[in-house]
């Protein structure tokens, strides 16, 4: 089959449809559900599920931690990132597969490997219970640990993929300016990432806002406490699938949100 | 080729017999050992309370065992989550329920159209771990703020007996998480994780040494009746209905009986 | 105040470089080698970005390099660099890459910028302060490198190839610009090129290394006038052979023999520009003179001049006119006779 060439003008390049057809089927995959939520939402009783208390709470808190457990992550996976990067260690294969472990493993399970290690009676748990008196499970704090826990390898793994993109010469230019290794981190190599830094953080966040089943096994659910949005849907379901709707939509937008005002920039490649 | 021939004929059976007993308590054919009912063979879903988790699955064995050709699978949950899925069109054979309103929430939608039958009773127990770490005397310890404490969530019919059984002593609890079945709440106790909880008394005999159980008087107040009834659009109507039946026979209540359950 | 450095470097892949370099203050000196000789290891052995194996580095009186002891990082030596691809941080406008090396060693904003902006008035770039370096041109990266290195007042400028990323005719202009500030600068500047002409407009001194050893040292003039190898007499554009002289008839190693101007014996070089050599149809007669015949191999335009190499015992390369060219309707493969007069030849002792 050929296709006519049009006078003066660019052949206008079409889809092939073995292409197309699949193409549209996973769009229609991932958009449809999104459209139901819209569809079938309580439309009439919207505005008063969406100012309860219990969804004022249940977003706050999830905002919060979310932000706690992404600031810990950027703390600590940054570093880890630059270590598996550019660090000179034997054995950074098995490190780096360690590390990507929590993307793989079910989430309900994280959460009961970290109640078996920082539990009441946990590896660690019993002993920063029985010195400090610090017990994680059932707070909020427990809340920030499990979605850091699922969310450090979202950012380790895209700032590492970044780092070993970065060129190492601009760092040897900026140790003959005099700068130190700290300075050329900060100043030089940092900014040269940003676009890897910014996506791993915004899939960070995402991925923390969303967790569900590593909360639910280690910090419990309580209201103000530990209820986070995706909790806050699951209960709902049970009783008001309604407010589920609602709270549903509430994250929807959010999260779209997020995306958009990101504008591509994260996932476009530097020219 | 004759095991479909079978299990058409069956049908046609069973259909007869309901057709004709619709609305009743009873079944039709006399419960118990020594009758001549046929025995029913395929898959048997039961979605159950989670309470019933240990009692169900032995009775399932023996099911099977008398009912060569059965093969009976469970979904132990909490009752308002099963429900829920019922409703939403789950292929369930049997619905096991802790507490009626949770039932009522699948007949008032018609996904259940016979009466259910109440088959046992189950009473709450303050739980422990081994050893009561927590220095737990009573159901007044359950205000303290220092204490960890778990309870089910209060649309789980565990839950809902919780908060009767606290209205009735005039209690306030502090809990520190409000779990979705009563199994979630007792995993908690055996971890360690929290000093105490409410669950049910055959939850505390399940558990075995991991957990102590500590009865108190307002029990006896909030206890929950469990009914059982086959789903209307089951898969195998002959197999839910006959399952059904064994639950309440005296073998299966012999082995609720067993595991702490009270009988209705 | 002599930077000198006695550098051996070994190398993973086996490679060895073994230098002897000594700079004084104000004098530019060039290393000028094919690829792969050295040139940029040697550079980045003196800037710290990389470890002698061997020997020694030194400014005066303090040690930067001398293993197994010592080893000061470049970012404690009074350094600038312009690397070959400039490495202007992008992120950063041109005021503030000038300003970095400032602001790394202590300086508030206020005063390095003013200093940085001093130094892009001198390199004639007041106007573009607030680029960003993708949207400079070549030759203005060039010149924000050099501010760049310059700012600091080091007491070494290293450039390496500073002028192998401009195309030829911005490279003629920002030649003569850089040539204007290494005469400025006070400190040692260490030039690597592999371009000839880079050394023999900007440098005071010459080391030319290949594959990882020195082959000669000296004013550009005087390497122009007696190179010793191949390469130097191809990089400076002679005719050079060996050979062992006796009187004034010299029996080249390669074959042939050529008739020097003074006697003289034993091994020799003996050289000759191309623009000496005369090209005929037929062997003339005359003159005491060299002749003897060719053909053409290839033939290349240059500026003004057509260069011819041609194969015979010796080859030679022979500058000739478009006209000759024309006249003699040369093509590869004509056969020819080259001549060369006596007196044209330098001979000195190999």
């Amino acid at each position: 089959m050929t296709t006519a060439v049009r006078r003066g003008g660019r052949r206008r390049r079409r889809v092939p449809l073995v292409l197309a057809v699949p193409a549209l089927v996973g769009l229609a995959f991932l958009v449809v559900p999104l459209a139901g939520l819209l569809i079938r939402a309580p439309w009439g009783t919207l505005t008063d599920q969406l100012f309860s208390p219990a969804v004022g709470q249940a977003l706050v808190l999830s905002l919060v931690c979310a932000s706690l457990a992404t600031a810990i992550c950027l703390v600590l996976g940054v570093p880890l990132a630059w270590l598996l990067a550019r660090g000179d260690l034997p054995g950074r294969g098995v490190l780096r597969a360690l590390v990507t472990v929590p993307l793989v493993l079910p989430p309900v399970v994280g959460g009961v490997a970290l109640l078996l290690v920082l539990g009441r009676r946990g590896i660690i748990g019993q002993y920063l219970d029985a010195w400090f008196g610090i017990s994680l499970p059932f707070t909020t704090a427990g809340v920030v640990v499990a979605e850091a826990f699922v969310a450090m390898p979202f950012l380790v793994i895209s700032v590492e993929g970044a780092l070993r993109g970065a060129d190492p010469r601009y760092e040897d230019a900026a140790a003959t300016l005099g700068a130190s290794r700290w300075l050329t981190f900060r100043r030089v190599t940092l900014p040269s990432i940003a676009p890897g830094l910014v996506a791993g953080t915004v899939l960070c966040w995402a991925r923390a806002l969303g967790e569900f089943g590593a909360t639910i096994t280690f910090a419990g659910n309580f209201p103000g406490r530990t209820t986070t949005m995706p909790l806050a849907v699951y209960l709902a379901l049970e009783t008001d699938p309604g407010a589920a709707i609602v709270l549903s939509l509430v994250l929807l937008v959010l999260s779209i949100a997020v995306l958009v005002s990101l504008r591509d920039r994260w996932i476009s490649t530097p020219s | 080729m004759s095991r479909s021939f079978r299990a058409l004929a069956l049908a046609a059976v069973a259909a007869g017999t309901l057709a004709g007993c619709g609305g009743t308590d009873t079944p039709a054919a006399p419960a118990g050992s020594g009758s001549t009912a046929p025995t029913v063979s395929g898959d048997i879903t039961v979605f159950a309370a989670a309470s019933l988790t240990e009692a169900f699955t032995r009775i399932g064995k023996d099911f099977e065992a008398a009912n060569p050709g059965a093969k009976v699978t469970f979904n132990f949950a909490g009752s308002s989550a099963l429900a829920q899925q019922i409703n939403q069109g789950a292929p369930a054979d049997v619905f096991a329920s802790a507490a009626p309103t949770n039932m009522k929430q699948v007949t008032d939608t018609g996904a259940i159209t016979d009466t259910p039958a109440v088959f046992v009773r189950n009473k709450l127990e303050i739980a422990t771990p081994a050893g009561n770490p927590g220095k737990v005397t009573g159901l007044a310890d359950f205000a303290k703020q220092d204490l960890k404490i778990a309870l089910c969530a209060e649309q789980v019919p565990c839950g809902a007996a919780a908060r009767k059984v606290f209205q009735i002593a005039g209690i306030t609890p502090a809990p520190d998480t409000l779990e979705q079945d009563v199994k979630a709440v007792l995993t908690k106790v055996s971890l360690g994780e929290v000093d105490a909880a409410l669950v049910y008394r055959t939850d505390v005999k399940a558990a075995g040494d991991k957990v102590a159980g500590m009865p108190f008087a307002e029990a006896d107040q909030a206890v929950n009746d469990y009914p059982i009834a086959a789903c209307a659009k089951a898969p195998n109507s002959a197999g839910a209905k006959a399952f059904v039946d064994y639950v309440r026979s005296d073998k299966g209540t012999a082995v609720l009986t067993q595991a702490g359950f009270a009988a209705p | 105040m002599t930077l000198h450095a006695e550098l051996t470097i070994a190398r993973d892949s086996g490679f060895q470089l073994e230098l002897d370099l000594r700079i004084e203050p104000g004098q530019v000196l060039a290393l000028l080698g094919p690829n792969g000789a050295g040139k940029t290891t040697a550079l980045r052995a003196l800037a710290g970005l990389l470890p002698i194996s061997a020997g020694l580095v030194r400014l005066d009186e303090h040690i930067w390099d001398r293993p197994p002891e010592v080893f000061v990082p470049a970012e404690h030596r009074p350094i600038g660099v312009v690397f070959q691809d400039y490495l202007l941080f992008n992120h950063l406008t041109a005021l503030d890459n000038v300003a970095f090396g400032l602001r790394a060693r202590g300086a508030d904003r206020t005063t390095a910028r003013a200093t940085a902006r001093r130094w892009l008035d001198q390199v004639g770039l007041t106007d573009h302060a607030g680029t960003r370096p993708r949207a400079l041109s070549g030759g203005q990266a060039q010149r924000v490198a050099l501010a760049r290195a310059l700012a600091t007042d080091p007491a070494l400028l290293l450039l390496d190839e500073p002028l192998a990323a401009l195309d030829a005719s911005t490279r003629i202009h920002i030649r003569a610009d850089l040539a204007h500030h290494l005469a400025d600068y006070p400190g040692h500047t260490l030039l690597v090129t592999h371009d000839p002409l880079d050394a023999m407009v900007l440098a005071d001194h010459l080391v030319i290394i290949e594959d990882g050893a020195v082959v000669q040292t000296g004013p550009p003039a005087q390497i122009a006038r007696q190179p010793r190898t191949d390469y130097v007499a191809h990089l400076v554009g002679l005719n050079l052979y060996r050979g062992t002289a006796d009187g004034t008839t010299v029996r080249l190693r390669d074959g042939g023999t050529l008739t020097i101007a003074e006697p003289g014996t034993g091994p020799v070089h003996v050289a000759f520009p191309p623009s000496a050599v005369s090209l005929h149809p037929e062997n003339p007669a005359g003159s005491p003179r060299n002749s003897w015949p060719v053909t053409i191999t290839t033939i290349e335009q240059h500026a003004h001049t057509i260069r011819v190499r041609l194969d015979g015992t010796p080859s030679v390369l022979a500058d000739i006119t478009p006209a000759t060219l024309a006249e003699l309707r040369l093509t590869p493969g004509t056969r020819l006779w080259a001549t060369v007069k006596a007196t044209e030849t330098t001979a000195y002792p190999a």
